[in-house]
């Protein structure tokens, strides 16, 4: 809200650069009252969803740094996530070391999947966003080949309470039950009736730090190279692939992770639905705070977790007060995510345009002052 | 300065050509350490390739390598590529800017050679892990920096930068690299305001005198006069002149550059016109075509004529018809017939019975995957409705395919456009022939009057010929006017009437067909930007 207060300095163009952001607090606002949610309901649900989402939100942060934009395909990590939790389901591994077990497992998976995917992006350079897209779908059927099939005639699978009755495949929902909020009980603080996960805080904290220090690696600073101009990157010597592959691989790790921190906090999941819109869903997050296809930072994510969580939150009991049913809620949800993406794409190419027509007008400028100067 | 008695560089008999089309012939050049030598030409005499082979680029080994040999240091190299010529000590700094706008000037001149410092992390995952040294990126660029002798601040982000203190930039990363020896300036003051391409000429010298030999290849004669030791003039491929800067002077090296042996065949059908009117009259014109950009610009084109203009590459001829034709973004006011045309309105100007052949015949002339008669038939039907059989009062209209076909046939023989038929596509053409494809597009509409752009470029001297002799018909036998774009001069003299001189984004003069190629050379150079 920081930004806010500032935009008294410039009002108009503030306002115009940061139209989603501000949309979303006018919305928060108008719909806080009608809600009827107490201030103590509204931040707790505010920051277990914070602890839920924003290692999800944060993955999505080296692709843009690398020139590729919002990375649809983050959903093949969620899906290497759900993949190492389920098999450390089947060995009950259960708790702390449970999750810490499913993120090691997911590396490998995440790995080899995000260098398939920065291959598939290299050689639809431009258009990364749109491909990372049908990438995503295209690998859901890859994964339900893997988790429908292959887990129980391939891949062993012992627990009946896992498969599917005709004895292989995976049930449904796969139940999480024991190591629910494990990660958010351990050393969660109470305050004023607040329940605070802090050790998920502090491994979120500690992801941004990683962040910000790879900016200043000779990796992170041949990135933004790559992002801004690919062709003096690559006359400079910089293997441009390359490091557009890590920049994903880093991308489809964090987001297993992430995936990882999610679920376990939910307790539970669908096998086959699980990971469809995490992509959307977190992007739109970070799109709602004040982030562009091109420039995403660590604020933006947090900002953007709060604001697009707040709405879902207040969103569904303020739709029950206005119309009566309770599921304009989960429209609104799905809508709003779609919505906020396209007026952040379509933001994103206007103001090219604008900076490109500019130098237009510099050179009718500069012809007119040099005629005045002649006379 | 010597450390030994073989010249620091050595180029014996070099020879390239593109495809059968020799571009460079016996080339020999010798370049000691601390030595400054100019390189003078006309656009396309050879120089660009001549310092593409020289750097190892790439273009040259995939066209299939070049004759002869480059010796540095008295040894024979063959680069392979780019990295290669750097690691030997030859930097090069290109006529488009190859800096990360985003990055400081400190970054760029460290670009992919910064220091960096270790840590756990990178001991484990490799050297990319390494934290960059931001203080040491400062002082390696502050000294780079001052080696050319000017002030620049290492924390100037790009973007912010006039254009001049980014040429200093590009130049101060080949200086930042320790074992620099050679450096190639390839018309590095082109974008630089006079006294910035002065304090640009000052630092060439400071790294002479630090030992550094540099090739300068520039358009402003007089900086080669200024600050050379030994100046190099190429006309079509071949070292027409070698000698010591200070046996030169400007009008000289002018008429080694463009005179031609056979000059005089040219110019012979010039025609005068004195009592036509101006059938389109350009006040003020700017257009902000990249690369080509035009400022204030005054033309009148006489009724019937055929008009040439001509111009350095870079030097906003292109930027003309562009700008008319709304292609670009443009201002000013153009009267056409009387009557202005709106500008940035591509439609209204092709409804003012006005046509343009552009130079990018791939990009904005042909439609590529469509057959010769969609090429020929597409402007006309959707700008004057043509080949179109109208029914039910206009309700609907078909195409008249009959009339396509016989508008398309009647053209491929005069133009003698080889194909193998009426339907075949456009870009399983040649050059050549798609060039006449472009023309038979621009002549199906009847235009009254016709801009084409470089409408020889890339294609053989027989299609060449052939392309010119078309237009110079469509002009006398229809009366229609014609503006010939291009970059070749003697071409221009061929085939025109007058011949307008662009330069530094300005009319430089307009001059009679029949004018010596000197006269036009002076005016090419005379506003260089």
């Amino acid at each position: 809200m920081k930004k806010h207060q500032r935009g008294k300095f410039n009002l108009g163009r503030l306002l115009q650069d940061n139209i989603v952001p501000v949309m979303f607090i006018v919305i928060c606002i108008i719909c806080f009252p009608m809600s009827g949610y107490s201030p103590t309901y509204l931040l707790n649900e505010l920051v277990t969803r914070l602890g839920r989402n924003t290692f999800l939100v944060l993955s999505l942060l080296i692709p843009v740094m690398a020139g590729m934009g919002m990375n649809f395909a983050m959903t093949l990590g969620a899906m290497a996530g759900q993949i190492g939790l389920i098999l450390v389901s089947d060995w009950q591994i259960w708790g702390i070391p449970g999750i810490i077990l499913a993120m090691i497992v997911s590396i490998p998976i995440s790995i080899l999947f995000g260098i398939f995917c920065g291959n598939l992006l290299n050689k639809a350079k431009g258009r990364e966003m749109i491909t990372s897209y049908i990438i995503a779908f295209f690998m859901t059927g890859v994964y339900q080949l893997i988790v429908l099939f292959m887990m129980g005639p391939i891949i062993p699978i012992i627990h009946d309470t896992l498969k599917l009755p005709r004895g292989y495949g995976i049930r449904n929902t796969v139940s999480l039950l024991n190591m629910r909020q494990y990660l958010d009980n351990l050393l969660a603080v109470n305050v004023m009736g607040v329940k605070i996960p802090v050790l998920t805080l502090l491994i979120i904290g500690l992801l941004c730090v990683v962040i910000i220090w790879f900016r200043r690696t000779k990796l992170g600073q041949d990135m933004r190279a790559v992002a801004q101009d690919m062709e003096v990157a690559r006359n400079a010597g910089i293997n441009v692939d390359r490091t557009r592959i890590i920049a994903i691989v880093m991308s489809t790790v964090l987001a297993g992770f992430g995936m990882i921190i999610y679920l376990q906090n939910l307790g539970n999941f669908p096998t086959y639905s699980a990971h469809t819109q995490i992509g959307t869903f977190s992007i739109a997050a970070l799109l709602v705070g004040g982030a562009s296809v091109e420039k995403a930072s660590i604020g933006n994510a947090f900002l953007g977790v709060l604001l697009f969580h707040m709405m879902f939150i207040m969103a569904p009991a303020a739709g029950t007060a206005v119309t009566g049913d309770s599921m304009i809620g989960e429209y609104f949800r799905t809508f709003v995510s779609y919505g906020v993406i396209t007026v952040a794409l379509i933001m994103y190419e206007a103001r090219k345009r604008r900076a490109k027509s500019q130098t237009s007008h510099l050179l009718a400028l500069a012809q007119r002052e040099e005629e005045a100067s002649a006379k | 300065m010597e450390n030994n008695n073989a010249p620091l560089l050595e180029m014996r008999n070099i020879k390239k050509d593109f495809f059968g089309n020799q571009v460079l012939t016996d080339i020999n050049l010798t370049l000691r350490s601390g030595e400054v030598l100019g390189l003078v030409g006309e656009n396309g005499a050879g120089k660009s390739t001549l310092m593409k082979i020289l750097f190892g680029m790439d273009v040259i080994r995939e066209t299939g390598g070049y004759e002869g040999e480059v010796l540095i240091d008295g040894q024979v190299v063959k680069f392979s590529d780019p990295f290669d010529a750097l690691a030997a000590g030859i930097g090069m700094v290109h006529q488009e800017f190859s800096l990360i706008p985003g990055f400081t000037a400190a970054e760029n001149i460290l670009l992919n050679r910064e220091p960096t410092k270790k840590s756990i992390v990178s001991e484990v995952f490799g050297p990319r892990l390494n934290t960059l040294d931001y203080k040491e990126i400062a002082e390696r660029s502050a000294k780079a920096i001052d080696k050319m002798g000017v002030k620049i601040s290492g924390d100037m982000v790009i973007n912010d930068m006039p254009v001049g203190h980014k040429q200093f930039t590009e130049i101060a990363r080949e200086l930042s690299k320790e074992n620099l020896k050679l450096l190639i300036l390839d018309e590095p003051t082109a974008v630089l305001t006079e006294k910035e391409a002065e304090a640009l000429l000052q630092s060439i010298r400071n790294m002479a005198a630090h030992g550094i030999s540099v090739i300068f290849i520039t358009h402003r004669l007089q900086e080669i006069l200024s600050v050379c030791d030994k100046v190099v003039i190429m006309r079509d491929g071949y070292v027409v002149k070698e000698s010591p800067a200070k046996e030169l002077d400007v009008p000289e090296i002018t008429r080694w550059m463009v005179g031609r042996d056979v000059a005089s065949a040219a110019a012979a059908e010039a025609r005068e016109l004195p009592d036509a009117r101006a059938i389109m009259s350009i006040r003020k014109l700017w257009v902000d075509m990249p690369g080509e950009v035009v400022r204030d610009v005054d033309l009148d084109i006489k009724e019937g004529e055929i008009l040439g203009i001509g111009g350095l590459a870079g030097q906003g001829k292109l930027g003309i018809p562009n700008g008319i034709m709304g292609l670009y973004e443009a201002g000013g006011t153009v009267e056409f017939d009387g009557k202005p045309i709106p500008l940035n309105s591509p439609r209204e100007c092709l409804s003012a019975s006005l046509a343009f052949v552009s130079e990018d015949r791939r990009g904005v002339g042909l439609l590529l995957d469509e057959s010769l008669e969609w090429n020929v038939a597409f402007s006309a039907m959707q700008i004057q409705d043509k080949f179109l059989k109208k029914y039910l009062g206009g309700l609907f209209s078909w195409r008249d395919e009959r009339a396509i076909r016989a508008v398309t046939n009647k053209y491929i023989d005069e133009l003698q456009i080889k194909c193998t038929g009426s339907k075949q596509k456009a870009k399983e053409l040649s050059g050549g022939n798609q060039q006449k494809v472009c023309l038979a597009k621009a002549f199906a509409l009847e235009p009254r009057f016709l801009f084409v752009s470089e409408p020889t470029r890339g294609i053989d001297v027989g299609a060449k010929a052939l392309v010119l002799e078309a237009l110079k018909r469509f002009n006398r036998e229809y009366g229609v006017t014609v503006v010939v774009i291009s970059s070749e001069l003697e071409e221009l003299r061929q085939t025109c009437d007058r011949i307008a001189i662009v330069s530094g984004g300005k009319i430089a003069g307009i001059l009679p067909a029949s004018e010596s190629s000197e006269a036009f050379g002076a005016l090419m150079v005379s506003q260089v930007i």
